[in-house]
């Protein structure tokens, strides 16, 4: 079973962002970074059919140069070899442009299956899995908690909400978006650390892909993007700190006198 | 007719809850830009279904197909795509369920146009709609537009509109669209839906929620949330990761994956209140919230907010509640 893992770096998740004075975005240069949840369980998934079945992970990473520091982590953990494409002159939150420039890295490629996280945590939109699956012309299935391999297919967990769970089957080839907590994520080894400084990091530009500036272009869907901002607050929240003494009685008087719920 | 359609979405007959709210979400936006709204039902022998949505008063547009019977995300955006090339909608508007994930994002490939998902609300710019989504799971907000024609796309995250603003007293006409499947391949096979938890906890019902998040750290500090927990006479509850480690029951779950609560106290321990969780609690009646980061989401919708290490504050305050 030939897997390719989609896979983003994104900023560790209690770090402190600070917004550009344009609202263009946050500041990264002070960021430390991490693979992405969600796609830390799909890499995790795929070594584990790679393992049971056979067959190869190759992971697929876009983002600046720091992307790679991840893409070693992913081969560490098991990989066998990895692709990445320096997005730093066309960088976008646009699914439909990042889906495509996926899908040209893909289709240089056999696969059985695609599998990425069910969304990133920092642009969030859920969407670059399904509409590259889309247009690689294969069907997709999301929210996955469970593969099962069978003859000519697979079968798969799909979360609904409140609880409830669906069982679909999917031909091959196909993608999948993953769940965190579908499995558990192991730690790389010494041994795999040293094995990933052998493995292949194919660096891949617009032209190798057979894309041009102006398939990557802003605003071909519609889309704008015009700023980010600390979020307006719809709430008056009071705000204790300081001595963890002090603000315990502060509060335990508050929820007893004032809010009326204890 | 440059229209708004709302996309439905039912399971056995039966509408899923936050339909209202994105139909709510579409009049909002319809009186803003002169509008009508249209409600967009699928499947398969679901008459009565569209009689019962209409008799709210909304236009209903129905797709009735063998292939509509059961979900699939080839059925589904094979016959709103027909049904949006026929009646070129201004807007479709979803409300951003999973089974919305599952498709929407398929169709909008398939129409290249753009789906600005899990917005949280819209303002106007003009006469023009800025429409609002978070990034960074919540910390920070982000506004999008749209350029250029139509149609345009967005899903809503759940409750970002409540249902009971609807506005009723329209004709409730129901008007069937044909749609061609033939050449429509569904390549999913639904097998049974199941419910995989058995709620054995209704935390619904609880008038106290202690809710506790990733800053607990270690399965050990559990003990210290059940210390807080008696001392306040609440339930136990957790956010995703808690569950997902084990350290709870999956029945313990607040979130869009597990249970919806408004409690009269929700006093939520070390969660940065993600958008996946204050979907489940944030119609509580008093929010409090403990974080050492002073920039969680969570303190956006806390009535009191504590910054600072739970390890430290905790023990002092469940002292300071015994005394009262």
């Amino acid at each position: 079973m030939k897997i390719i893992v989609c896979m983003k770096q994104v900023p560790v998740k209690d770090s402190l962002l600070k917004i550009t004075d344009d609202g263009s975005w946050v500041h990264e240069t002070d960021l430390n970074y991490e693979i992405n949840e969600s796609d830390h369980y799909a890499l995790e998934e795929a070594l584990r059919l790679k393992e049971a079945h056979s067959g190869e992970v190759v992971l697929l990473s876009m983002g600046p140069e720091r992307v790679r520091e991840a893409i070693k982590q992913g081969l560490a953990k098991g990989a066998d070899r990895a692709i990445h494409i320096d997005n730093s002159s066309f960088t976008t939150q646009d699914p439909f442009v990042n889906a495509r420039v996926l899908a040209a890295a893909i289709k240089r490629e056999e696969f059985d299956l695609v599998l990425s996280g069910l969304q990133t945590d920092d642009y969030g939109s859920a969407q670059t899995g399904v509409i590259l699956a889309e247009n690689l012309g294969v069907p997709s299935a999301t929210i996955v908690m469970e593969i099962q391999k069978q003859n000519g297919g697979i079968k798969v967990k799909r979360e609904l909400e409140s609880g409830w769970f669906q069982w679909v089957e999917l031909p091959l080839p196909s993608l999948l978006t993953i769940q965190s907590g579908i499995n558990q994520i192991r730690y790389a080894t010494i041994k795999g650390i040293m094995m990933a400084k052998k493995k292949e990091i194919k660096a891949l530009g617009l032209s190798e892909l057979g894309l041009s500036e102006s398939d990557v272009e802003e605003g071909q869907t519609g889309l704008v993007f015009s700023k980010i901002y600390v979020p307006e607050k719809t709430k008056k929240t009071e705000i204790f700190e300081g001595d963890p003494r002090e603000v315990a009685q502060k509060l335990a008087d508050k929820l007893k006198n004032e809010a009326k719920v204890i | 007719m440059s229209n708004i359609l709302v996309v439905a979405e039912q399971r056995d007959g039966t509408l899923n809850r936050s339909t209202w709210e994105a139909v709510v979400g579409g009049q909002k936006l319809a009186k803003e830009l002169d509008k009508e709204v249209t409600v967009l039902l699928l499947g398969k022998d679901i008459k009565d279904l569209a009689d019962e949505t209409a008799g709210k008063g909304v236009t209903v547009m129905v797709v009735d197909h063998e292939k509509l019977a059961d979900y699939t995300p080839d059925g589904y955006s094979a016959a709103i795509k027909q049904v949006v090339e026929k009646e070129s909608p201004a807007y479709i508007l979803f409300s951003h369920t999973y089974m919305v994930r599952d498709y929407a994002p398929k169709l909008a490939a398939s129409l290249g146009k753009a789906l600005i998902s899990d917005c949280i609300r819209y303002k106007m710019a003009g006469d023009k709609p800025v429409f609002v989504r978070q990034v960074f799971q919540g910390k920070i907000d982000a506004d999008f537009t749209f350029d250029g024609d139509g149609p345009y796309l967005v899903s809503f995250q759940v409750a970002a509109f409540n249902a009971d603003d609807l506005a009723t007293g329209g004709s409730g006409v129901v008007q069937n669209a044909e749609v061609n499947m033939d050449g429509v391949e569904i390549r999913t096979k639904v097998l049974e839906i199941f419910e995989g938890v058995k709620q054995e906890v209704d935390l619904s019902k609880a008038e106290r929620i202690v809710s506790v998040g990733r800053g607990i750290k270690k399965p050990e500090n559990m003990d210290l949330i059940k210390q807080l927990a008696e001392a306040l006479d609440a339930e136990i509850a957790a956010s995703r990761p808690v569950c997902d480690d084990g350290w709870l029951p999956l029945d313990r779950q607040v979130g869009s994956s597990g249970q919806t609560v408004a409690p009269k106290l929700y006093f939520a321990v070390g969660i940065s209140g993600a958008i996946q969780h204050i979907v489940g609690m944030k119609n509580s009646g008093t929010i409090v919230a403990i974080n050492k980061d002073p920039h969680a989401p969570i303190f956006d919708i806390a009535d009191y907010g504590v910054v600072g290490d739970l390890f430290e504050v905790l023990p002092e305050f469940i002292k300071s509640v015994k005394k009262l």
